[in-house]
């Protein structure tokens, strides 16, 4: 357990219970940011530096994008934002079920045997993680590939229906203007 | 000259000369340590200096552009004993001086419903992504402050994480009209990401690297002796290019692309609620944003610190990063003076629909520049044909676009 | 073709910004105020009073007191009180000629109707005061100008004044000596006797004005 190590683990876990506790939402927000941070360096202190760029790049740059813009879309008013638990019994049944996942993920974590490896991690360079991409996993990078774009064009899709209304309403404006245009006023005498 | 003769060059080693002259006595830990430090701070020295000095000569250039002298009043400080010094003229030299002493003595006024903690890290957070994405421009032949294998991943990481402090600043002043236009802003930098993220692919690919050092290597050498292979000079990268000023244009909030901090639009949008420093502060981070996306420009296109001529190597490496680094500055600020604002729609429907599938097919003009790239035939073949496919899908999607839009005509005024 | 436009723009202002270093046409700042614009001559501010020469100012207004434009005034700003002799006698010279300037509105009524273009406008603005109230009522000492400054600021306008003036003075004279001609054949045909006390004498005694108070 190196300090470093400790340091960024102390710094995103911190970051994490934090986000949980606080009831402003926004707060949350940039907390959970924070947390994500922490994620990225955790990968640059293992070497990783293509994968922790690019953790930021997503998750800092464009998913706390999506989460901000989310709740604020999603609220009518500032106190909308703070979020508390309704009642004891729904606390308790929420906190049974995150720790039932957590324990999960523990046991599934601990019982993998994963090896400490013997000596400093091999550094990965972009280069081989570009040729591992490009070819024996290319596979999984053609199905990400396709469901990401089908996410973008169903959202389009989606946010364009919802403005049929909207752009019919324009429509009947336009046509009603252009059958009786406006009367020049008469010029009085 | 030979590139050796060049790399030992006394003007080159010069900067490490001194810097090895100052902590070359220190045990190796430290000396590391003391290095990085005297790295940032003369990073932050000269582009502060920099960024002074560019508002003055922003606002200069654009008021001989209005057709009037910009700035020329400020005096120089004086104390009671040294009242000459008030009546020298500068010239507007001192101006930078003087916003600086203004914008530290303002009152400070934070919003009394206003998030507190958020409003005060707003500015900073802005400020410290700004000042991060200096770490991986090769300055000069031995002047990268830090050397990484993913260096242009890492540029634009720490560059997109300046649109969170946007949204902080907007969000934190409990302005509902601050908010509308942290909103905007935000959804400008995002619509401009993905152009400026696509428009150097291409390169990366071309020179099979990610580290910036590695792309300037790229450029290395010269065609017939006198034109350099600077990526400008291709078609792809050509078009790249102007991809990437447009993005950097909008990423910096810069004129023509400045909605969000428009004195017309919701007063200053994001940053209505902030006075004195913090506002500097933000303004700070826009010239940094500016100079920063500059210097990546020239690294992936403009072949970094290389000479342009085979027998103008003698000048220092750095010395050539400062001529295109302010020659693309003066064209920042040109454009500024030229060209009225774009309305929100228009931004984000120039991004969407004509940047990135202009972004798109560069990727595929450089596929076929790469491909073609065997024989003498091939390669002056590939020449109109990469041309053709930039410049055609230009022509087709902009005439598309402005199909509706007719020249204006007036039914009244006299023509 | 899509941008050529934008060229063009950047075209016009590169020619602005280099023309503004040697072509007057495009650096049009005036650098006030170590450089003051030419004003027009039909400029006008506040009004002043016209004296005929500058050693004497006081003493050679060509004002009279006749108070016709203090009763045109349309804001009733000047106010003017009429010298009297020893006696208590009305003399031709105001004792107090005051202008309010900050309720005169610098309409040019009061040189319009001036039968002696005595008053005529100025073209002074750089007159910010720091008081209030003294410094904003001009007296008659602050109101009296030379004709020369007269040429100075309004150089056709003072041509012809003092060309109708001249000319005046010129029928004057002529109707004097008409009349002194005529006076003196009228004496020569009279066969009276030479008591009728000339009456131009006291006329020529009549004293000039000593000098203001």
């Amino acid at each position: 357990m190196s300090i470093p190590f400790l340091i960024i683990a102390l710094v995103t876990l911190g970051a994490a219970a934090v986000a949980m506790a606080l009831r402003n939402l926004i707060h949350s927000a940039l907390l959970l940011v924070a947390s994500w941070a922490g994620v990225a360096a955790f990968y640059l202190w293992a070497g990783a530096e293509f994968v922790a760029f690019a953790q930021v790049i997503v998750y800092v740059g464009a998913v706390s994008m999506v989460v901000l813009f989310a709740v604020l879309l999603t609220r009518r008013s500032r106190d909308d934002l703070a979020v508390a638990p309704e009642s004891l019994g729904r606390a308790l049944s929420a906190l049974l079920a995150g720790g039932a996942v957590l324990g999960v993920l523990f046991g599934a974590v601990l019982a993998t045997g994963l090896k400490v490896a013997p000596g400093p991690a091999p550094t990965v360079s972009v280069l081989q993680l570009g040729q591992q991409l490009m070819g024996p996993q290319v596979a999984s990078l053609l199905v990400i590939g396709a469901l990401l774009t089908v996410a973008l064009l169903g959202a389009i899709v989606i946010a364009s229906t919802d403005r049929d209304d909207v752009g019919a309403s324009l429509d009947d404006a336009r046509g009603r203007r252009q059958a009786a245009p406006l009367q020049e006023p008469e010029d009085t005498p | 000259m030979s590139a050796a003769a060049t790399t030992d060059a006394f003007l080159e080693r010069a900067p490490q000369l001194l810097r090895d002259a100052v902590t070359g006595f220190l045990p190796e830990p430290w000396r590391w340590i003391v290095n990085g430090i005297i790295a940032i701070a003369v990073i932050l020295a000269v582009f502060g200096l920099l960024f002074a000095f560019l508002t003055l000569a922003e606002r200069k250039i654009l008021g001989r552009v209005q057709n009037r002298p910009g700035p020329n009043r400020a005096p120089t400080p004086t104390l009671p004993f040294l009242k000459f010094l008030g009546k020298i003229r500068t010239y507007g030299l001192a101006q930078p001086f003087a916003d600086g002493v203004k914008a530290l003595t303002k009152e400070d006024v934070v919003p009394r419903d206003a998030d507190k903690l958020l409003h005060f890290l707003a500015p900073v957070a802005l400020l410290a992504f700004s000042i991060l994405t200096f770490a991986v421009i090769p300055y000069g032949r031995h002047l990268v402050p830090l050397e990484l294998d993913a260096a242009v991943l890492y540029f634009f990481a720490a560059g997109a994480s300046t649109e969170l402090a946007v949204f902080m600043a907007g969000w934190a002043s409990r302005n509902k009209y601050s908010l509308l236009a942290a909103m905007r802003a935000l959804a400008q930098l995002i619509s401009y990401e993905l152009p400026l993220l696509l428009s150097w692919v291409p390169v990366v690919m071309l020179a099979g690297t990610l580290s910036t050092t590695g792309i300037v290597e790229a450029q290395a050498g010269w065609k017939w002796g006198f034109i350099p292979h600077w990526h400008v000079l291709t078609p792809w990268g050509f078009c790249g290019f102007v991809i990437f000023m447009v993005s950097a244009l909008a990423e910096s909030n810069r004129s023509p692309f400045d909605l969000p901090e428009a004195e017309s639009e919701l007063i200053a949008g994001h940053l209505t609620e902030y006075s004195g420093f913090k506002y500097a502060l933000f303004f700070m981070a826009e010239y940094f944003g500016m100079i920063a996306l500059s210097g990546m420009a020239i690294t992936l296109f403009l072949g970094g610190w290389r000479a342009p001529l085979p027998f103008l190597e003698f000048v220092p490496s750095y010395a050539w990063f400062a001529v295109k680094l302010i020659t693309l500055l003066l064209g920042f600020i040109w454009i500024r003076a030229t060209f009225p604002r774009l309305r929100m729609d228009q931004l984000t429907r120039f991004a969407w629909k004509f940047l990135v599938p202009l972004a798109l097919i560069n990727l595929g003009t450089t596929t076929v520049w790469s491909l073609m790239a065997g024989s003498t035939a091939l390669q002056i073949a590939r020449w109109p044909i990469c041309l053709a496919l930039v410049v055609v899908p230009f022509v087709v999607i902009g005439r598309t676009l402005s199909a509706g839009v007719a020249p204006r005509t007036y039914r009244y005024a006299a023509s | 073709m899509l941008g050529t436009g934008l060229i063009q723009g950047l075209a016009v202002t590169a020619k602005n910004l280099v023309g503004s270093f040697h072509d007057p046409a495009r650096y049009t700042t005036v650098e006030y105020p170590e450089v003051k614009q030419k004003l027009p001559e039909a400029y006008r501010n506040f009004p002043f009073l016209v004296a005929e020469n500058a050693e004497d100012p006081m003493g050679t207004l060509r004002c009279v007191a006749c108070l016709i434009c203090e009763k045109e005034c349309p804001p009733q700003c000047i106010y003017i009180v009429r010298e009297r002799d020893a006696k208590g006698k009305v003399v031709t010279r105001p004792k107090v000629f005051d202008i309010d300037i900050s309720v005169c509105m610098s309409c040019q009524i009061c040189v319009e109707v001036c039968p002696f273009d005595a008053i005529k406008m100025d073209q002074e603005f750089e007159i910010a005061t720091a008081s209030r109230f003294d410094a904003l009522l001009l007296k008659k000492e602050d109101l009296a100008k030379p004709n020369t400054y007269y040429h100075q600021i309004h150089p056709k306008e003072a041509a012809e004044v003092d060309a109708i003036l001249a000319e005046q003075k010129a029928k004057a004279a002529a109707t004097k000596a008409e009349a002194a001609s005529k006076s003196e054949a009228a004496k020569a045909t009279k066969p009276a006797s030479a008591t009728t006390p000339s009456p131009a004498a006291p006329r020529a005694e009549a004293p000039k004005p000593p000098p203001a108070a």
